[in-house]
């Protein structure tokens, strides 16, 4: 193949890159990305970087060495769409980019509230949304966050070591009940309470209220918080709009098989756009976890270029992490609706501990820990074992 | 002159940590001793938690990868390497040398001190 274009230029458009050339493909590569900044590493948004601990220089995903990877850069621009009849990648601003093969790599943005923004709502996505509101985040203000999912819970932890006051408002009985159950979802919404967060469940939001900024939000089940500052974290959507037309199968994400395939040669997607086949669930899931978007791609350059490729069994265990005052809490596998918790190290109720979800034939499936990251790493070894 | 403890403490397989001017993980690959640095220089976590596979540990957070004769990272998210120390057995007591640093133009080198 003589020209590659990488849609997308965080985490996954980066690794595509490298797995790219680390596979010998000594051909060009356009890296199309609609951020004005260099690819940087998401994850420390929410964290240290909005803490002010690390810099935009400490969250770069490049350094001097990838001058190497030989990148024809095409940042700052959105790509419009997909002319797959013509193999080429169209820009925003009409620019045609030919290729003979093309890796989606768009990612995912965060889903925001219907309506005019207020001033001082955010949502948590990119560099410039965390610039923007790391300079709100100043100790005494009022912060109100709208979900208790991961996001939100992060930005509430950084907040409250940052001195502000933060309510947290999640419209399920139980924070991230979908990702870790009642039970475990429970646990992790504790810590918001010992480390003086007021955490309001089975509320929803009504109304934000303010001109031109928000001084309150309005829940539904009629109370009123005030805030300086309020954060969405409802969620993320695929960025997926632009291939319309193209021919793609798309359904929340870009459809591929395990190897990252789409339904049209020489066409791969990977990262959080992908919703892909995965041997661990024998089906389709759409992941936004980092070490996916991080993985995935070597797989999907080694299908595109019709190679075989093989990881540690133990990448195909969907993993994430996450940093909350303090502590890591960190998940592998998948949770099914009927899966049981079993506590086997530590204790929920005061700190460290490490849980399995089992299926109900008592197959572990699943591990959460917090505080535990060597049984974690054994376990999730373990559970690579049932593939 | 760190004292880790007794050989017979760390089987093959374990891992120990111990402080120096800064943490270090010591692990025993299979009767030989290594010592490296024990925070990733990716981001913060101890890699006296990681996974031991032949002569590498993979961070516990986030598989970054570091050879514990080199400390050099196997590639990202890890870029630089964590620093590597000298390890001796004495009479059954494991002790750790711990590097020194020493700062190059920014860069930094090592040596045993």
């Amino acid at each position: 193949m003589e020209h590659i274009t990488v849609v997308g230029a965080s985490l996954a458009g980066m690794a595509t890159v490298r797995a790219l050339r680390a596979q010998e493909v000594e051909g060009r590569i356009t890296l199309v990305g609609d951020e004005r900044h260099e690819p940087y590493d998401r994850p420390p948004l929410s964290k240290e970087f909005l803490a002010g601990t690390v810099t935009e220089d400490d969250i770069r995903l490049t350094d001097a060495d990838d001058a190497e990877l030989d990148v024809e850069w095409a940042i700052g621009q959105a790509a419009s769409s997909l002319d797959t009849a013509d193999r080429a990648v169209v820009l925003a601003d009409g620019t045609r980019i030919n290729t003979d093969a093309v890796v989606l790599a768009t990612g995912a943005r965060a889903r925001r509230l219907p309506g005019s923004t207020l001033q001082g709502v955010h949502t948590l996505r990119t560099l410039d949304d965390a610039r923007a509101l790391r300079s709100e985040l100043v100790a005494g203000a009022r912060l109100v966050v709208i979900g208790a999912g991961f996001i939100g819970a992060e930005i509430a932890s950084t907040a409250i070591g940052l001195g502000c006051e933060v309510d947290i408002v999640e419209a399920a009985a139980v924070p991230l009940q979908r990702a870790l159950g009642d039970d475990m979802g429970a646990v992790c919404g504790r810590l918001h309470t010992r480390y003086g967060a007021r955490l309001h469940p089975g509320t929803g939001l009504a109304e934000l209220i303010g001109k031109p900024r928000v001084t309150a939000v309005r829940l539904t089940d009629g109370r009123e918080l005030p805030a300086d500052v309020v954060v969405v974290g409802i969620g993320a959507q695929p960025n997926t709009e632009w291939l319309a037309g193209s021919g793609l199968e798309v359904d929340d994400g870009v459809r591929t098989d395990g190897h990252g395939r789409t339904s049209i040669p020489e066409i791969v997607a990977v990262g959080d756009c992908a919703h892909s086949y995965r041997d661990y669930t024998a089906g389709p899931l759409r992941l936004e976890h980092w070490t996916n978007a991080l993985q995935q791609p070597a797989a999907a350059v080694a299908a595109l270029l019709g190679r075989e490729h093989s990881a540690p069994a133990h990448h195909a265990v969907p993993y994430f992490w996450s940093d909350q005052y303090g502590h890591k809490i960190q998940f592998a596998g998948h949770r099914a609706a009927d899966c049981a918790v079993q506590i086997e190290e530590g204790d929920p109720d005061s700190g460290a501990f490490l849980a399995l979800y089992l299926a109900p034939d008592g197959q572990p499936v699943g591990v959460l820990a917090i505080d535990r990251p060597r049984a974690f790493g054994q376990w999730r070894r373990k559970l690579a074992q049932r593939l | 002159m760190i004292l880790v403890g007794e050989l017979a403490g760390l089987p093959p397989g374990e891992s120990a940590r111990v402080h120096g001017e800064v943490p270090i993980a010591v692990f025993n690959v299979d009767g030989e001793l290594y010592a490296i640095d024990d925070t990733c220089s990716h981001q913060d976590a101890s890699l006296s938690d990681g996974w031991l596979e032949g002569c590498a540990v993979e961070c516990p957070l986030h598989a970054a990868c570091f050879d514990l004769r080199t400390g050099q990272p196997s590639g990202p998210p890890a870029k630089k390497p964590v620093r590597t120390h000298a390890v001796s057995i004495e009479e059954g007591l494991i002790y750790v040398y711990e590097s020194t640093r020493v700062a190059t133009g920014g860069a930094v080198a090592e040596e045993v001190g």
